[in-house]
């Protein structure tokens, strides 16, 4: 063999271990669910093969599911919306700090590090009923019994606001650090106020970053099981939980299939009108 | 004005972030036989009942192996992926990058479910190689980013010249690229293992009835009762999984600082 062609080969040599393991345990799965989403459990629980439309009957009219994927997405909206409110400005510091910048970026990086059992669970020893706060609320004499303000909705927004804050932080950092500083006093310069220049050079300079965080705080708001489970109540579950309850609980599979499909569907449709107008490469800059 | 009050709010978001991260620590440490508030004193005794609980060391050696086994998998293959996409001039490249960070896209239960029932499928039931295969897919991408990353950084020509001396290429990754890789190979295997440490929402799924990591006993702990010995083993470990990465950057620094004084 030539020289020419042994170097061809090489890179494909060196991915066909990974490509071959994303193939069969992922991209075959996800195809194989979507067969399977066909298939019927029969009433002794077998699952028949076959080419039967119940499921996604069931997954697409019953008022059930649609009220939960919509709570699911308006959850995953108002996070992604305070993460964003809460983020812009802190990422702005650090981006323009002049001191202690490695520190706060450094700082930023451990929540990654640190479990999402253990942040999500944090909140009970603020807000439980023997929590930080209901402690401190009594001790000042403003309540004289501990106030219940764990398991609803606002809760579960709380903590998922904490899970996915630094996803926002990272991304519009590393947008607005690429921005020339000397752009804004070239607007100060000409006239524009502070603000001016803020409101028409660098947000929109730093827009690409600020919708990379959103995709994220979004796909993973709403896909996430824990939170509700830890923060919520009863009526709070979000539809992650009902393809667990369909998967592990009912043991019905093939509606499991279904259900997750949809999900993969609505969000996947966010994440392709994303990459259409701003491309993947944005998120890329943010996760590496 | 503006800028203070930006500082100000800056400070707040770094307070909400770690707060509530503090108060697990901080009762962690508690005297109180409630495991919360009011502090009552400082005590070791969580962590000695810690070591004391039988599920709790077992879910901590379950995920200890399958954290190591997922970066030793996960590193390898995302070492050699990434050689590929560096090194070489390859066609479909956008393509290709596209399919190596697929699993971050698909949400985690997506993923969760298609694997699942595939294996099941396939008479591959629920059991520790599940979990396993489980882990390297979504660590995966991780590390593919983070040593690519690393991977630019590394002068191409030090490889050539090892090569116009004679050195095969086989030679040349083994003594020239991969020692200069090390931080990177590093990175990618602490990066691995931490993701699959704290894993909980796949692992829900995969794990065999009986087995628990550390994050599902937690899990099935908060559904009792809060119990003072989660917050010990909660901030055992954070220990570990924020603990890791900093040592890991600390020593490459150090050698970075004696790699500059020696250039």
């Amino acid at each position: 063999m030539s020289i020419e062609a042994r170097e061809a080969r090489q890179p494909w040599i060196l991915l066909s271990p990974t490509l071959t393991v994303i193939t069969l345990l992922l991209i075959v799965p996800v195809l194989f669910i979507v067969v399977y989403s066909f298939w019927l459990r029969t009433s002794v629980g077998d699952v028949q093969p076959g080419f039967y439309l119940d499921n996604w009957a069931d997954t697409l009219t019953d008022r059930f599911y649609r009220d939960i994927l919509l709570t699911t997405l308006r959850i995953a909206a108002i996070t992604t919306v305070v993460c964003a409110l809460m983020g812009y400005p802190a990422a702005y510091f650090i981006a323009r700090a002049k001191s202690n910048k490695a520190l706060l970026l450094l700082l930023l990086m451990l929540p990654f590090w640190i479990s999402y059992i253990i942040r999500t669970m944090s909140w009970i020893y603020i807000l439980g009923t023997n929590g930080a706060l209901n402690t401190a609320l009594q001790w000042l004499g403003i309540t004289a019994e501990p106030i219940q303000m764990l398991y609803n909705e606002t809760t579960v927004i709380l903590g998922l606001v904490h899970f996915l804050l630094p996803f926002m932080v990272l991304n519009v950092y590393v947008s607005l650090d690429g921005v020339d500083e000397t752009l804004e006093d070239a607007a100060g310069s000409l006239g524009a106020t502070k603000w001016q220049s803020f409101l028409q050079v660098t947000l929109p300079l730093s827009l690409p970053g600020l919708a990379a965080g959103s995709l994220l705080c979004f796909v993973l708001g709403a896909g996430t099981y824990i939170t509700p489970a830890v923060l919520g109540g009863p009526r709070d579950a979000m539809f992650a939980n009902l393809v667990y309850e369909a998967i592990i609980i009912q043991l019905n599979w093939p509606l499991g299939a279904a259900l997750s499909l949809l999900l993969l569907a609505v969000l996947g449709a966010l994440v392709m009108i994303y990459n259409h107008f701003l491309g993947l490469g944005q998120l890329m800059k943010g996760l590496g | 004005m503006g800028w203070s009050l930006i500082r100000v709010w800056t400070l707040l978001v770094y307070l909400f972030m770690f707060l509530p991260i503090a108060v697990v620590v901080l009762l962690a440490f508690n005297a109180n036989q409630f495991g919360s508030f009011p502090m009552t004193g400082l005590s070791l005794r969580w962590f000695d009942e810690l070591f004391q609980n039988e599920a709790i060391l077992r879910a901590l050696r379950t995920s200890l192996t399958l954290g190591a086994l997922t970066a030793l998998i996960s590193t390898t293959l995302g070492v050699l992926a990434s050689l590929a996409l560096v090194r070489y001039d390859i066609p479909f490249r956008n393509t290709i990058s596209t399919i190596l960070i697929a699993p971050i896209l698909v949400p985690e239960v997506v993923l969760a479910v298609a694997l699942l029932l595939f294996l099941q499928f396939l008479g591959i039931h629920k059991s520790f190689t599940l979990l396993l295969f489980g882990h390297v897919i979504f660590t995966l991408p991780f590390v593919i980013l983070v040593v690519q990353a690393r991977l630019v950084g590394i002068r191409r020509d030090v490889e050539e010249a090892a090569m116009s001396l004679g050195a095969s290429p086989i030679q040349t990754f083994f003594t020239i690229t991969l020692p200069l890789l090390t931080p990177a190979v590093a990175a990618g295997g602490l990066f691995a293992f931490t993701i699959s440490f704290d894993d909980i929402t796949d692992t829900l799924f995969w794990k065999p009835g009986g087995v628990e990591t550390v994050p599902t006993q937690i899990f099935a702990m908060l559904r009792n009762s809060i119990s003072p010995e989660i917050n010990a083993l909660g901030t055992l470990m954070i220990l570990i999984t924020a603990g890791l990465p900093l040592i890991g950057l600390a020593i490459s620094r150090k050698l970075a600082m004696r790699r500059d004084r020696a250039g």
